[in-house]
């Protein structure tokens, strides 16, 4: 069998946790190979191993037949071996091709200046080549985020890599964007390139990958052909058991109304209206969802309803008080519980141990500090508590930075924290952004579970089919505008499409 | 944190052992030039006393830098908040006739109260307008300097010299005679135990206090501190006045304790000496007090050092930087721990094995 890559019985492990533990993965030339695993399976262990950036505790790495020692990232380029990283590496102020030949330059004037020219020329062929549609003159800031991926593919390609590993390469594009990367993906396999990439999502693999290698908690489960296995079969090799797609909830029983937001307009950062005369309300025992393409005002609403950007005009009630001009403690105090969108940025101190973040919001509280000293003890107590009922996975427990937890763990955490704390209104932002199906469906249970604890809870998600799922009522934006406001259970996929790209549902219709 | 203190343990080694080289490159003993090093410090009451008193501003501007710095801010003003500080105070003392006790008292609030006033521009404008703090307390530095050259000569003009202020009075000493007898006649004041006082608060405030937890988590992430409730603006402010005013006590401990004066045209080098103890000290306030004692037995005793030998005392100054370099470089010296013990590891790992294979 011609194998580009082979990497044998690969074992990493991290102090108090073995992150990879005897993993082979075998690429063939000219494949798509999905690698499936849960979060902080070791996907992306074994991915920093074969790109350079850890070494191997044992096992073996072969690229083209031949054992190799991939001691840094410029032996695995020289060997053919490119990496796009899930957070993309670019200088915002660069143009696409300063970006690119960042490291290796080619020069002009004796070693003295740069060849732009040389260079913008070579990309612009790739680019056309590849039919990635990158302009090599554009500031990285002024484009898209997914023309900022295909940025990273050219790098790749203009290293002459022959080997490209995309780490969660979907999580951050729309719809219309994954279409496109898959084209891509089909055309560098056209001219002989080989793909390992990594992703959670089971439609994607469906949908672009020739084999799949299945991790679960370090260890290899198996590879399969994509063609012949189901996505509820991959999804059990991944996470261990049956997994259910559909989400089971008994119908709602709305109570009082909990939030209740008038006719609210809030500035965005850019300092214009991004939500325009907004009104929603969300009663007790119910889940209202937001629907709406991503920027259509929905963290304007957020902001202004937990307290961190200020409302231009309108008023939010919650239990019939009015909480508009108080501060971000008093809305907490008053029962919001906030799941962010952005857990590294809003939702964590990454430098703060997992005890000290499961406190965040509660550690000038009784029994957690008294009279202004801190009750370790207590804090530990009660972040195990939480580590153990959400499994929070981590190398030391409680005592683990928060930087040194997956993604998915950091997010299962900030969800314990936030539950935990019972709010009478619990607001979800993409609570299941970036996380595989195992934990999205955990997720979705205790969301649904505090709802039918009584409580109320606002998710605002850009995947449409979370938000058809969990919703009792959706709520869509276009524009900051309100468009329409329907029952999740008398609505279908396209009717919200519609009024997502702005369409008006004709009352009575 | 164990691995801090074998970094920051690292760096003196080096620092030292550098040093040795640097004296064998130019012809001296190291061992005769280390001994008289230490002997300068160390060798009887009174020069342990003055290594002792030495060490007490660098333990005040140490702690001020780290302080700051474990709030996610870099105080680089302690030359200027110390200046003022002393200023304060001593004009304090000049001007108030009052027991002792008392006096001293009022001098060592005035000490804060000057020296944070004089941090809390850079927190204030730091808080509102995102002026990042280095600039500006730099910017205060000079001010400072400035306004003690144009205001000791205008208010607080000394007997003989128009470049200095009045003496203090004994009452407004921080010299007592128990400690100055005790160590043979040596400039060690009551300021050192004040910085230990100030080693344990700090440590305690950090540490144990929600008060701490909220400053040091503006300064891990000031987007997540407001998501949960934190005072952003507040936090940074309060962090900057704390700093300043460790800084303003030990220009209290400096002005009124080591001097008795304060000269004018010199924005006193302990300032940024606090930066090098911080790092040294890993930004833990009882490695602060440790790198500041270590700081003041290489500063005392390189006079001696010079004075018995050949080897000049700019030696001694290398020794600092050096360790100053390593201590900043500390990721080197992680990987070098790393690196020693990943070959131990792997040398039992094979021995096991071969074992087992036998």
């Amino acid at each position: 069998m011609d194998y580009v890559v082979e990497m044998l019985n690969i074992r990493k492990e991290f102090t108090g946790i073995v992150a990879n533990d005897d993993i082979t993965l075998c690429l063939k030339r000219g494949e798509i190979h999905a690698l499936l695993g849960e979060n902080g399976a070791g996907k992306s262990t074994l991915m920093s191993i074969l790109f350079g950036m850890y070494q191997a505790d044992r096992g073996a790495i072969k690229v083209n037949g031949k054992e190799v020692r991939i001691t840094n990232p410029n032996v695995a380029n020289e060997l053919g071996i490119g990496m796009v990283h899930q957070h993309f590496k670019l200088v915002e102020d660069f143009t696409v091709t300063e970006n690119i030949i960042m490291g290796i330059e080619p020069r002009k004037w004796f070693g003295l200046g740069i060849d732009i020219k040389k260079a913008s020329k070579k990309i612009s062929e790739l680019s056309e080549r590849y039919g990635l549609n990158v302009d090599p003159h554009a500031k990285v800031e002024d484009i898209s985020v997914g023309m900022q991926q295909r940025v990273e593919i050219l790098k790749t390609l203009y290293r002459n890599a022959d080997v490209l590993i995309l780490d969660e390469p979907t999580a951050v594009l729309t719809p219309q964007e994954i279409e496109e990367l898959g084209r891509i993906m089909k055309n560098l396999i056209a001219e002989g390139k080989s793909i390992i990439i990594i992703t959670h999502k089971l439609k994607e693999i469906k949908a672009f990958a020739d084999r799949c290698t299945v991790i679960r908690r370090g260890k290899t489960i198996g590879t399969v052909d994509v063609a012949p296995t189901s996505e509820a079969d991959m999804a059990e090799m991944m996470v261990g058991r049956r997994v259910s797609f559909k989400v089971d909830k008994i119908p709602s029983v709305p109570g009082e109304v909990v939030l209740k937001v008038e006719s609210l307009s809030v500035k965005n950062a850019k300092k214009v209206l991004g939500l325009k005369n907004f009104s929603l309300e969300v009663r007790a025992g119910e889940i209202v969802g937001i629907a709406g393409v991503e920027g259509n005002g929905q963290s304007d609403l957020i902001e202004a309803v937990t307290g961190l950007r200020k409302a231009e005009s309108g008023s939010v009630f919650l239990n019939g008080q009015e909480i508009t001009n108080k501060s971000i403690r008093e809305r907490i105090e008053a029962g919001i519980g906030h799941i962010p969108e952005d857990r590294q940025k809003r939702g964590l101190v990454l430098d703060y141990t997992l005890a000290e973040n499961i406190v965040l919001e509660v550690y000038h509280r009784e029994p957690y500090s008294r009279k202004g000293i801190l009750k370790d003890a207590k804090i530990k107590q009660y972040a195990n508590q939480i580590i153990e009922s959400y499994d929070v996975r981590s190398g030391e427990g409680a005592a683990s930075l928060a930087r040194s937890l997956s993604g998915g763990n950091q997010q299962k955490a900030i969800i314990g924290r936030e539950i935990e704390r019972d709010p009478i209104l619990l607001i979800a932002v993409q609570p299941t952004r970036g996380l595989d199906v195992g934990s999205i469906e955990y997720i979705h249970k205790r969301l649904i579970g505090h709802r039918d604890n009584g409580k109320a809870v606002l998710l605002v998600s850009l995947e449409l089919q979370e938000v058809m799922n969990i919703s009792d009522r959706i709520a869509v934006v276009n524009q900051g505008e309100l468009i329409g406001l329907v029952q999740a259970s008398e609505t279908s996929e396209n009717e919200i499409g519609l009024m997502m790209a702005g369409v008006k549902r004709e009352e009575g219709a | 944190m164990n691995n801090k203190i074998v970094v920051s343990l690292f760096a003196v080694v080096f620092g030292l052992l550098a040093g040795a080289i640097l004296m064998l490159v130019t012809g001296h003993n190291p061992i005769t030039g280390y001994s008289y090093l230490l002997e300068g410090g160390l060798k009887n009451p009174e020069r342990i006393g003055n290594t002792l008193a030495t060490a007490t501003p660098l333990i005040f501007s140490g702690l001020s830098v780290a302080f700051a710095f474990r709030t996610g801010l870099f105080n680089i003003g302690v030359a200027g908040q110390l200046l003022f500080g002393g200023f304060c105070a001593s004009a304090v003392g000049l001007s108030l006739d009052l027991p002792k006790a008392l006096l001293l008292t009022l001098m060592l609030l005035a000490g804060f109260v000057g020296g944070a006033l004089w941090a809390v521009v850079p927190g204030f404008l730091k808080a509102k307008f995102n002026v990042h703090e280095v600039v500006s307390s730099i910017m205060m530095n000079w001010i400072a300097y400035w306004t003690i050259y144009y205001a000791v000569p205008a208010y607080l003009k000394g007997e003989f010299l128009e470049t200095e202020s009045k003496a203090l009075p004994d009452t407004a000493s921080l010299k007592v005679s128990f400690l100055t007898e005790m160590f043979d006649g040596s400039y060690i004041n009551l300021g050192l135990f004040v910085a230990v006082l100030a080693t344990i608060i700090i440590s305690f405030i950090i540490n144990k206090t929600t008060f701490g937890y909220e400053l040091k988590a503006v300064g891990h992430n000031r987007h997540a501190a407001e998501y949960s409730g934190i005072a952003v603006n507040r936090s940074i402010i309060l962090s900057m006045a704390i700093s300043g005013g460790i800084a303003g006590i030990g220009g209290v401990a400096l002005y009124a304790g080591n001097a008795s004066n304060i000269q004018i045209g010199i924005l006193p080098s302990q300032g940024f000496d606090g930066i090098a103890v911080a790092l040294l000290g890993a930004n833990a306030p009882v490695g602060v007090l440790l790198s500041a004692l270590f700081f003041g037995l290489l500063y005392s005793g390189r006079g001696f050092m010079n004075a018995m030998t050949d080897i000049p005392p700019e030696i001694a100054d290398s020794i600092i930087a050096i360790i100053i370099y390593f201590a900043a470089t500390s990721i080197l010296i992680e990987r070098l721990v790393r690196w020693l013990i990943r070959r131990k590891a792997n040398a039992k790992s094979s021995a096991e094995h071969e074992g087992k294979v036998k």
